[in-house]
């Protein structure tokens, strides 16, 4: 046994480690979002309704103040130049406007209508026990599949 | 505190936290918030099928599926240690309204009269969740970005595009609620 390989086992499972620790983190965040969720009931079918007749301010307030929130923190991030704590630069991509945006939009919608939930609900709601809602969640996927085949012949 | 925990939350404490997933997923990780694109890497992890948008590096986007996980888990201990005691508190018009679409079960999250293994197999039960979910998946693809792609990420981040697909996700919502719902009722 040379000194390398010996050397080299080590390295490898603390780099495992650390990839095991990544991905704790989004692991956590999703838990922590998943909760919230479902604490919000933000993830009710009647919430969604509610929210489509203009009948309540909840689900407005909900998503309105988590903007307001995003836009206090990405102006503190770009104020002050905040990096990761890898020490990365937080560069934000622009969202790109085609056709699609609003096509696409207004068939998301019809979605989140009639299902209740839009994708992270989705999730949330297999996670409280709704195993039905494992059909909408697959049906996105192969949604999703579609669009990915049709995409060339799509206007955009 | 043990209180705030165990009833639901109004909109000015879930709204906030769920604001702090922007700056948490980018100082902590530089990732951007969105949701739909996990579906995305579903796909070109299963069913590729050499198709030009699936052909992508998707083990690099794993986080994205590992956050969904967590989404799952998130409403799993939400619903295992605080389970929900009381209907959601939904106005009462809008109550009135669904009941004038026939809809009577009111208890939990969801009409589960409507969302069983059993109504799938019908028109109504196809609609509301095998089309539905279509429509969700196909739709966000689309338009770049589901709610928290566009309707958080891109509205906090001032991009006039996701304000565009915000408007397209109500023009769908109405045209479903006053149009398609009450047809399938």
């Amino acid at each position: 046994m040379t000194h390398s390989t010996v050397n080299k086992r080590p390295e490898k499972i603390s780099d495992n480690l650390s990839e095991l620790f990544q991905y704790l983190k989004f692991l956590l965040l999703g838990i922590f979002f998943g909760f919230t969720l479902t604490k919000a009931e933000v993830i009710s079918w009647f919430r969604i309704q509610e929210m489509f007749r203009f009948e309540s301010f909840h689900m407005y307030g909900v998503i309105g103040s988590a903007a307001v929130v995003g836009m206090i923190a990405l102006f503190l991030i770009r104020r002050f130049s905040l990096r990761s704590v890898d020490g990365e630069k937080i560069v934000l991509r622009p969202k790109k406007f085609h056709t699609g945006t609003i096509i696409g939009g207004t068939i998301f919608g019809l979605g989140w209508a009639l299902t209740g939930a839009c994708p992270g609900p989705l999730f949330a709601l297999v996670g409280n026990g709704f195993g039905i809602m494992l059909v909408p969640l697959v049906s996105a996927i192969i949604g999703t599949w579609v669009y990915g085949y049709l995409r060339e012949s799509l206007p955009h | 505190m043990r209180t705030l925990l165990y009833e639901p939350w109004p909109w000015y404490i879930a709204g906030p936290l769920i604001g702090l997933m922007i700056p948490l997923l980018l100082l902590l990780a530089n990732k951007q918030f969105g949701v739909s694109s996990s579906l995305r890497h579903v796909c070109a992890a299963c069913a590729p099928m050499k198709i030009p948008f699936f052909q992508y590096n998707w083990q690099s986007e794993r986080w994205n599926l590992i956050f969904v996980v967590g989404i799952l888990l998130g409403g799993m201990l939400a619903s295992f240690f605080m389970p929900l005691t009381e209907a959601v508190p939904i106005t009462e018009e809008t109550t009135a309204q669904l009941k004038t679409l026939g809809i009577e079960e009111f208890s939990g999250l969801m009409p589960t009269n409507l969302f069983s293994w059993n109504n799938l197999f019908t028109a109504q039960g196809f609609v509301l969740m095998v089309v539905g979910g279509f429509l969700v998946g196909f739709g966000a693809r689309y338009a770049g970005g589901c709610t928290s792609g566009h309707a958080i990420m891109g509205l906090s981040n001032l991009q006039w595009p996701s304000l565009v697909a915000v408007i397209g996700f109500f023009i769908g919502g109405l045209t479903a609620t006053y149009f398609i719902l009450p047809w399938l009722f």
